[in-house]
């Protein structure tokens, strides 16, 4: 009973956190809108239908004994066991009382049982649910390891063994049921209560000197209520059933009381003359249920967060004042002759995504080129588009993204002639690219051995046998230098350390014979120290085997430490592309100047402030008309705010999207040059107003879309010399 | 070529030992050596646990009796029974000794197999439950494995029509179908499926155990609700699974996609969802009570239920016992399946 | 003003065969009005020494002083209170149901309604936060504005110290200053004692003035930040020097100079630390680069580390000052 739905709720907030999962990819999820979400059930046409049947259930408990209970409670020894007809809809019963009279009456007693039973489990689950938040760690782990045996037995099963104890009848059967939800709604509370107390935000409570019990109320009980409602009302569904099915055994109400469990019993015997005494009780039973159960599923569905899919990934929010992306035309990227073949030749790559107004352009039209042995690394913030480019020149963009592009040539071969999964794109990406994803823990199947995961692409690709593809394996382990190669070979993921992992990884991406290899934020998750040996893996690989390598990074030290060449991602477009050599000194786009003095680095001058760039990243759903970057920038003028520029080479291997390309020599100068407006005599309030005012930016250069009139002020606190 | 460049630049394996290397440090001998071994650790914590839950199930089938407000027996004979009766049958029962002899009797006597006397036939409890046994087991062995057999093929076709939102009137359809099966409970389903098949059309008995055709109304009331409830979790753990990394990186591959369903997906979303499902199964124990009394099948549903209206204690505390034994008993083996299919499980403490 | 020591503090996690050692007989000093930075990997036990601080953490042995006195032994009314924490995550560490001014309420000691909403407006400017934001939820904040709610609601709770856990390290790279430039400049101006602490020394560099090294539970180096950055003791510093962000490097070949024969190990399972110096396994100048060095395996290096300069937990920190093969 209660398990089978905290089962459910269970499965459903995985499904939930899988959308977590996949929005925190694309950068930093928000908590949900306030606001009043209960009320979003009404929305959804289930939600409604839902919400009606419960409310028609209750209100006929409520009136149909005051207005019928004479009519069902009324012998007619005439009228014995009679079918059903005009004047008895539903016949009679051996005493010749009308059952479609007694089926509406019985509805009260029928609820008030089931949410009797249902508030006495409730409320002993959340009693046992929270003690152990609230006794000692010795009182708490005794009351947890009795729901834990209590929770191993079925409900139906508890409400027997409380039938016994308590006796045949309505009281008994409240009890029992009542006592045999209890430790379903505890474990499900303590679930809940346990989770929440290793928030930060109650650690915090209780580190500001907050009293337990007030952490209690205040912060853990709110935050648990959504799913505690919504398990009560599916709860109250179940003990409505429970109820019947006791009251059908005979355990239930005892006559002459009646509910449906009971007029379902009394009228099985007859099943076979006039079923509708059996099959009409039933009936009820089943929607009343439903009712419970429906608005329960409906009222988790409103307060959840949405199931996961790249839509939501990509975060859309209203904002009536942004042009939808759609509008703007995606100005398709020049890539730059090559000089000899490369490996790697995208033209006017675009990714879009279905949204809410329509579909959202992530990436919008973007051109490179890898050539053979070289390392191109891709730089951006969250939601630049920078993973989706990887992601869709692998062919790995998945339903419901669109890939479109002029050209994606892998090796001379366009990949855009068969579909993703088509035998020839399968066998060369299959051989010759091969992909390194950021978390290495999680891109390894759990329940399989490393060395079946490596070796299965060989036998896949290659035609190897097991033994064959099992021994290439175990030689590509040891050349990513991981000791004793054949015990890792048998080992599961998790017995391998982080960094051992993504060596692993890295060797699966050698299990063919790659070309490229495509690296999608491969050392975000790891530690510094263990970072740089895994660059140094790829680099060596590079270096020794000429494998190109396309490197997707937040971190512009990484990229510019590793390649050749950078390409500087702004809201799904290329917005510079320059030799990593070159990045400090000859970059020219505002935004590229800004990312660089941005980040901190062990020569940053300690006596000054950090730069740093107002407002906050566009997001897709959200593109500007224009230079994308113009509401963030010091330099924008009307014209970037209408026309969005092309990536236009100014030098061999140099390209720059802007309308006003900056050539000072000092980087981020025009950041803390602007510093000088804002200077005042006291130095200290300075900084603060001016902070308050980066703030205050943010969400105004949201608000104000594409259009606004001044660009907000770029500023930078500090203490005035 | 590959390798051989890559060979070359290996200057030999590093010297290091990582976090996944087995540190031999502990004390020697076989003992540290099970201790060692997360098998033997899996399999003595997973005992512990099932003693432990023996033990609470022993005490509370032997306690239901004393729960009970009043005297059971004044209870059970009515008002009218005489007091000389009324302590004759409490002689009978042990009830007049102190607690701790009477825990202790019963401990003794359950270990020889002995559940006492039922006090409505005379008959000895271990031989009603010897013959009403079977037809339970049978019961919820064929619906545990109708369920289990009909959800998971269904859940993952499903999941993998379903993925990345496409066919969403399909998931639409499967999910209020689901929740409409699961919600009814199997004893009206039971009527149901009499009214329709029995009565109506004729083709299955409506009552009692006989040939095969008698076992598919009761078995396919009992399984269709867990079942329903199984299809759906394990379609939505198949669709997160599928939407996890690692079948991103079994998508690199380009692996064939009936492989990455099958050998990448299958297993990982099959544990998630026993993980979760494993209580509905067992569950499925308990709810033959109910769907045996509707077709008047001599198993121990019916037993209890005429025990507990007929106050025989006795009987009752037996097939409480033997009801619990079951569940428990699935349990442990839904346990040492996700153990065996995700070697993570075993290792996981508590 | 206050100082916060640690005292030979220890805190273990789990029991029996999975018991850790997260911290193992640190200690540490954060002086009057100073910022340590606390710098490490990931299982160094950072995080948990800063959780010990605030009693989040169970201490198994040692004390944390405030002041000479231990802080568990503080009266009820003021537990924990003196020293304050700003976490990592910024959705996560506020209430998403509370608004952000009442989450800062909260931490304010008892007053009257007028007094701390007056106190809340003034936390509110004091982090450079809109005062309309008062009434905002979590979720209609930006990841820097929940900081700036964050540390204000630590500053609520009127601290002597503040120990702030990695608290930009999941912003985005163009606001992680702006929450770098407040914290240096409200401690500039109230002269808080603090406890930075990140995996980015780039980061702990621009903030400390004393950075301590944390390395598998212990404390390696610790020494006046300039100093530690000039002139590192121990090679794990020196590794994690090489490794931090420079802009030398931006020339496509950063990565690619080797350091011999211990450069592609990894850090050990904190559940079995290795016996003698921690680092010996991974150590660029221990015994498995120099074998005569057979003291690593077995004597403990902190042991007599005060004596040393940053207190090095290194057996031969002297001999790799003086010598000329620096790692970096």
């Amino acid at each position: 009973m209660a398990v089978e739905f905290e089962a459910l709720r269970a499965g459903e907030e995985q499904e939930t956190q899988g959308g977590i999962r996949a929005a925190a990819q694309d950068g930093d999820v928000r908590g949900r809108p306030g606001g009043n979400r209960l009320l979003g059930v009404l929305r959804s046409p289930l939600g409604w239908c839902a919400a009606t049947l419960l409310l028609l259930v209750l209100l006929l408990a409520v009136f149909a004994p005051l207005l019928w209970s004479g009519r069902a409670d009324a012998i007619d020894t005439g009228q014995i066991l009679q079918g059903s007809s005009g004047r008895h809809w539903l016949g009679t019963d051996n005493l010749g009382r009308d059952i479609f009279y007694r089926l509406l009456v019985a509805t009260r007693l029928s609820i008030a049982l089931a949410l009797l039973a249902t508030a006495l489990g409730v409320a002993t689950g959340l009693v046992l649910g929270v003690a152990p938040a609230l006794l000692g760690r010795r009182g708490g782990r005794m009351v947890t390891a009795v729901v834990n045996v209590a929770v191993a037995f079925p409900g139906l099963l508890l409400a027997l063994f409380f039938a016994v104890v308590f006796g045949v009848g309505a009281k008994g059967a409240v009890l029992a049921i009542g006592f045999a939800m209890a430790p379903g709604f505890a474990r499900l509370t303590q679930t809940l209560v346990a989770s929440l107390s290793e928030r930060d935000y109650v650690h915090a409570a209780r580190v500001a000197g907050v009293g337990r019990v007030r952490v209690l109320t205040r912060h853990v009980l709110p935050n648990v209520s959504d799913p505690l409602i919504v398990n009560a009302t599916i709860g109250a569904g179940g003990a409505l059933l429970a109820f019947s099915g006791l009251s059908f055994l005979g355990l239930g109400v005892q006559a002459p009381s009646y509910d449906w469990g009971r007029l379902l019993g009394e009228g099985l015997n007859g099943i076979y003359t006039h079923p509708a005494a059996a099959l009409a009780p039933g009936a009820a039973v089943v929607i009343a249920g439903l009712a419970f159960n429906l608005t329960g599923e409906a009222v988790a569905k409103a307060v959840g967060v949405p199931t996961a899919s790249w839509s939501r990934a990509l975060r859309p929010t209203k904002s009536p004042t942004a042009t939808p992306a759609t509008a703007v035309v995606p100005v398709a990227d020049d890539a730059e002759a090559p000089n000899k073949q490369p490996v790697l030749r995208v033209e006017g790559l675009r990714v879009s995504f279905p949204g809410p107004d329509g579909p959202v352009t992530a990436v919008r039209g973007v051109g490179f080129h890898v050539g053979e042995g070289e390392a191109v690394g891709v730089v951006g913030e969250s939601g630049s588009g920078k993973s989706l480019t990887a992601l869709a020149v692998s062919r790995l963009v998945e339903h419901p993204g669109a890939v479109d592009a002029d050209r994606i040539e892998f090796l001379g071969t366009s990949l855009l002639t068969e579909p993703a999964h088509g035998a020839v794109n399968r066998r060369l990406l299959g051989t010759s690219l091969a992909m390194v994803f950021q978390d290495p823990m999680t891109s390894f199947n759990p329940t399989m051995r490393i060395g079946r995961q490596l070796s299965e692409t060989a036998e896949q690709h290659l035609g190897s046998s097991r033994p064959e593809a099992l021994s290439r394996a175990v030689e590509r382990l040891r050349q990513v230098r991981i000791s004793a190669a054949e015990r890792r070979a048998a080992q599961y993921p998790h017995e391998l350390s982080g960094g051992m992992r993504q060596r692993a990884m890295i060797a699966l991406a050698l299990m063919g014979r790659p070309r490229l290899i495509v690296a999608d934020e491969p050392t975000t998750a790891l530690d510094v120290t263990v970072q740089r040996q895994v660059l140094r893996l790829l680099d060596r690989i590079r270096a020794g085997d000429g494998v190109a390598l396309l490197l997707i990074s937040h971190d512009i030290n990484v990229v510019a430490q590793t390649c050749d060449r950078v390409l500087v991602m702004y809201a799904g477009r290329i917005v510079e592309e320059l030799p990593s050599d070159r990045l400090l000194t000859t970059a020219q786009h505002p935004y590229t100047r800004a990312l660089i003095a941005a980040v901190p680095h062990m020569e940053t001058e300690l006596d000054r402030p950090l730069t740093v760039i107002p407002g906050r990243p566009v997001t897709p759903d959200r593109i500007p008309a224009g230079c994308a970057f113009a509401a963030r920038c010091p330099f924008a003028q009307d014209r970037c705010r209408t026309d969005d520029p092309r990536l236009e080479m100014v030098e061999p291997g140099h390209r720059v999207a802007c309308w006003y390309p900056q050539t000072d020599a000092e980087h981020g100068a025009a950041f803390i040059g602007e510093r000088g407006e804002l200077t005042a005599e006291d130095a200290e309030l300075t900084a603060v107003d001016a902070e308050f005012i980066a703030v205050g930016a943010e969400p105004a250069a949201e608000e104000a879309g594409p259009t606004a009139e001044e660009p907000e002020p770029l500023v930078e606190e500090g203490e005035q010399p | 070529m590959n390798a051989r460049t890559a060979d070359q630049l290996l200057t030999g394996p590093g010297p290091g030992s990582g976090p996944g290397t087995e540190q031999s440090h502990a004390l020697p001998g076989l003992v540290s050596g099970l201790l060692e071994n997360p098998w033997a650790r899996f399999a003595a914590r997973r005992l512990t646990r099932l003693a432990l839950s023996v033990w609470v199930l022993v005490t509370a089938a032997f306690a239901m009796i004393h729960l009970i407000p009043g005297d059971p027996v004044r209870a059970a004979l009515g008002m009218n029974a005489s007091q000389q009766v009324v302590q004759q049958r409490r002689e009978m029962l042990g009830l007049n000794d102190s607690l701790p002899t009477q825990y202790w009797r019963f401990l003794r006597n359950l270990a020889g197999g002995d559940l006492g006397t039922s006090v409505t036939s005379g008959l000895p409890v271990s031989q009603v439950i010897g013959d009403r046994l079977p037809s339970t087991a049978a019961l919820a062995v064929a619906s545990f494995l109708l369920a289990v057999v009909v959800s998971v093929p269904l859940g993952t076709v499903m999941a993998v029509l379903t993925r990345g939102g496409r066919h969403h009137g399909g998931e639409l359809v499967f999910t209020s179908t689901s929740v409409l099966v699961a919600t009814i409970p199997e004893f009206l389903l039971a009527v149901g499926l009499v009214w329709v098949f029995g009565v109506q059309l004729g083709w299955f008995p409506v009552a009692g155990r006989g040939g095969p055709s008698s076992y598919v109304l009761p078995v396919l009331s009992l399984a269709a609700g867990p079942a329903a409830v199984l299809a759906r979790i394990v379609r939505i753990e198949m669709a997160s699974v599928l939407n996890a990394d690692y079948i991103r990186t079994a998508r690199a591959k380009r692996l064939p996609p009936r492989r990455i369903y099958l050998r990448h997906a299958l297993p990982n979303a099959v544990t998630a969802s026993l993980t979760i499902g494993g209580l509905l199964l067992s569950s499925l124990v308990a709810g033959t009570v109910l769907v045996e009394n509707v077709f008047a099948w001599p198993g121990l549903g019916s037993t209890i239920v005429q025990s507990i209206l007929s106050k025989d204690y006795p009987v009752v505390q037996g097939v409480v016992l033997v009801y619990g034994t079951g569940v428990l008993l699935v349990n442990v083996a839904v346990d040492v399946a996700l153990a065996l299919l995700d070697p993570r499980s075993a290792i996981r403490e508590s | 003003m206050s100082e916060l020591r640690f005292e030979d503090v220890t805190v273990c996690y789990g029991t029996g065969r999975r018991a850790m050692r997260a911290v193992d007989g640190v200690s540490l000093t954060v002086p009057t009005g100073q910022v340590v930075g606390l710098v490490g990997d990931s299982g160094s036990g950072k995080s948990t020494l800063a959780r010990a601080a605030v009693g989040l953490a169970p201490v198994a042995a040692g004390r944390v002083l405030l002041d000479g006195r231990d802080i568990r032994h503080r009266t009820a009314g003021r537990s924990g209170k003196a020293v304050q924490m700003v976490f990592q995550e910024p959705y996560a560490s506020l209430d998403p149901r509370m608004s952000a001014g009442d989450s800062v309420a909260e931490a304010i000691p008892r007053t009257d309604a007028a007094t701390r909403r007056a106190e809340v407006a003034r936390l509110f400017g004091l982090v450079g936060l809109d005062a309309a934001h008062v009434s905002s939820r979590p979720a209609e904040l930006s990841g820097g504005q929940c900081q700036r709610v964050a540390l204000a609601r630590a500053l609520a709770a009127r601290p002597q110290i503040v120990v702030a856990d990695e608290i930009t390290s999941a912003l985005d790279v163009s606001v992680q200053g702006t929450v770098l430039n407040l914290v240096r400049d409200l401690q500039r101006r109230t002269r808080l004692g603090m406890l930075f602490i990140s995996h980015n020394l780039a980061v702990v560099r621009y903030v400390s003035d004393i950075i301590a090294v944390m390395y598998l539970g212990r404390i390696v180096e610790c020494g006046p930040a300039h100093e530690v950055l000039t002139d590192p003791q121990h090679p794990y510093t020196r590794e994690l020097l090489a490794a931090a962000p420079h802009r030398d490097g931006y020339a496509g070949d950063g990565v690619r100079e080797e350091s011999g024969a211990v450069m592609d190990t990894e850090p050990p399972d904190p559940h079995h630390a290795p016996a003698g110096c921690r680092f010996h396994p991974r150590c660029p100048v221990g015994p498995l680069a120099l074998p005569s060095r057979t003291d690593c395996l077995s004597l403990d290096p902190t042991v007599g580390a005060l004596g040393r300069m940053h207190s090095t937990a290194c057996h031969y920190a002297a001999a790799l000052s003086t010598s000329s093969d620096v790692a970096t």
